[in-house]
């Protein structure tokens, strides 16, 4: 097996999609968004979830279904969430879209974006970047509309 | 029309050395293996001679077909029309029924227009009351070009389901196929499943209350002897791409007497005989379904293609095929958790095999496969009806064609083998 292959598969991705964080919906007053992914079907329903008084975001929840690499980046996503503003969560999305844009010429920054800078070997496979990117542009459209 | 009843021998060893030999792409390596192709239901790859002519028109006869009084239109024009005559031959049609198209969506969307755009008292003309059948295990491209011809003429859209196994329900027939249907379509060959459909039986219950069949002939014309003829069908469709000629160049093929009574879809330059400023007078078939400059030096390299299936043989390529997509049911049956989508082993199918990987999503096996050299496609394949009927969002297919070989189908079921152990782990 290549290293880039290992390297995109690493364990805590695997771990990721087998067990993933933040699965299930809560509904309630939270900003939410639906993204296809049409080239394979894949798709993902995304909640943010935040303090009333403080602005601060709880949590993300998810559902949906996909590829390991789109599950385990959910998942990822969804341990980022907790405890940001909404302008630090839209850096750290910025961020790891440049990372995974990168064609393997930036590492994820692991200070912003937690334990999803492990994706990082998704950057060297463009077909998939998609897949990556899949919660972190659901998020991004949640954001866009009012909470 | 079967492929079991083959009267001749399966390609040889020694045929598959030399064919390879041909096609310079499969000499490379992917991810330091050998390129093991197995994606030719996607698109195929073209031998030398085939992208020889292409090159050798281009050249020395290029030039505007149909038009100009030089020597080069002359030899241009000449040998366009002669590819015609050989798409034509290769199907058991006449040539003034062979209409170029750019692939074969666009010809399965230029019947739906062609057919939306007929007046009152035509025999082609749609409305309420009139109903369209497909079937449920259709490619999009034979699938939504009806839905939306339907719902622009206020006809009703209806499909033949299909079974847990991928089988069309046959015994619903008589309830579909009713004096209401004025057009039946249908795959041939599944693109996903890789069954071939009983033509004769869909034709005579379409043909009994005047209904037309359109075939998509996409995943047949490439691989096993086709006679539209014989079939009886009204129009067929089918792509060059999928058959060792270029991109670009499709063909939709409908009888004579049907194609005279139908009107244009695209208008414009080379598809007319007189015009004022108040209106156009179309020439006939095919020419009239054949507005603006054609794919010319596609077409004549699609009827090189053509010459060198015919050299092999539709009938010995479709006995090897149909014996690699055996070997690729058998050993993936020998995987714990794999799911061949479609008929089980022993039933006739084309040589392909589209399947899941409980645990495993197909983008995943995908990726581990290239990983090994080895092409396959993943997600839908153009089919989500069919997934979904069969109750998974995406599936893994590898498919076959002449210069596919025994050892690339082992390898694909060595690396779904190894797929298993590698994404199970700790699993």
């Amino acid at each position: 097996m290549s290293s880039e292959l290992e390297q995109l598969y690493q364990e805590v991705i695997l771990d990721h999609s087998r067990r993933p964080h933040g699965r299930g919906l809560e509904g309630g007053t939270s900003a939410r968004s639906h993204q296809i992914n049409p080239t394979c079907g894949d798709e993902i329903t995304l909640e943010l979830h935040r303090d009333a008084a403080t602005g601060t975001l709880v949590s993300a929840r998810w559902e949906g279904h996909g590829c390991a690499i789109s599950q385990a980046s959910a998942s990822l996503f969804s341990d980022v969430v907790p405890g940001l503003t909404v302008a630090e969560l839209t850096e750290r999305i910025d961020s790891f879209r440049i990372a995974m844009r990168s064609r393997g010429t930036i590492e994820p920054d692991e200070r912003l974006v937690g334990d999803a800078s492990a994706l990082a070997g998704v950057s060297r496979y463009p077909a998939r970047v998609k897949c990556a990117m899949l919660a972190w542009v659901a998020a991004e459209d949640a954001l866009a509309q009012p909470f | 029309m079967t492929i079991t009843r083959t009267t001749r021998e399966p390609l040889t060893a020694a045929d598959l050395t030399s064919i390879r030999k041909d096609f310079p792409i499969l000499s490379r390596e992917v991810n330091g293996h050998p390129l093991a192709y197995l994606d030719s239901g996607a698109t195929s790859h073209k031998p030398r001679v085939v992208l020889d002519v292409e090159r050798a028109f281009l050249e020395t006869e290029n030039s505007a077909v149909h038009r100009g009084a030089h020597t080069l239109a002359a030899e241009a024009t000449e040998l366009f029309e002669d590819a015609r005559a050989r798409v034509a031959r290769f199907i058991g049609a006449r040539d003034d029924e062979v209409v170029w198209t750019s692939n074969a969506t666009t010809a399965a969307n230029l019947l739906a227009y062609a057919i939306g755009n007929a007046m009152p008292g035509s025999p082609f003309t749609l409305g309420p009351g009139d109903e369209i059948v497909a079937t449920e295990l259709e490619h999009h491209a034979n699938l939504i070009p009806w839905q939306q011809l339907a719902a622009r003429t206020g006809a009703t859209f209806r499909y033949i389901p299909i079974d847990d196994d991928g089988a069309l329900r046959l015994e619903l027939l008589p309830e579909i196929i009713t004096e209401r249907t004025r057009i039946l379509a249908f795959a041939h060959v599944s693109n996903v499943l890789g069954t071939i459909a009983p033509v004769a039986e869909l034709v005579a219950a379409a043909h009994r209350v005047g209904a037309l069949v359109v075939l998509d002939a996409c995943q047949s014309a490439p691989h096993l002897p086709l006679n539209v003829t014989a079939l009886d069908v009204d129009f067929a469709f089918f792509s060059g791409h999928k058959m060792l000629g270029p991109t670009g160049i499709g063909v939709l093929w409908g009888r004579r007497a049907l194609l005279a009574e139908l009107p244009p879809f695209l208008t414009g330059g080379s598809m007319i005989t007189t015009v004022t400023m108040e209106k156009a007078e179309f020439l006939p078939p095919p020419q009239r379904f054949e507005a603006g400059t054609q794919p010319v030096s596609q077409a004549i390299a699609l009827a090189a293609a053509i010459d060198y299936l015919e050299h092999w043989g539709l009938d010995r390529i479709a006995a090897h095929e149909h014996a690699l997509g055996a070997a690729m049911v058998a050993g993936l049956h020998t995987i714990d958790g794999v799911r061949v989508l479609g008929a089980g082993s022993g039933a006739p199918r084309a040589g392909l095999a589209a399947f899941v990987l409980e645990g495993v999503h197909a983008h995943d096996l995908g990726q581990f496969l290239d990983d090994r050299g080895i092409a396959v496609r993943v997600g839908h394949h153009c089919a989500q009806p069919l997934h979904r009927r069969l109750g998974t969002t995406a599936s893994t297919r590898a498919s076959s064609y002449l210069y596919t070989t025994p050892g690339e189908v082992a390898r694909l079921v060595e690396g779904v083998a190894a797929a298993t152990t590698f994404f199970g782990r700790n699993g």
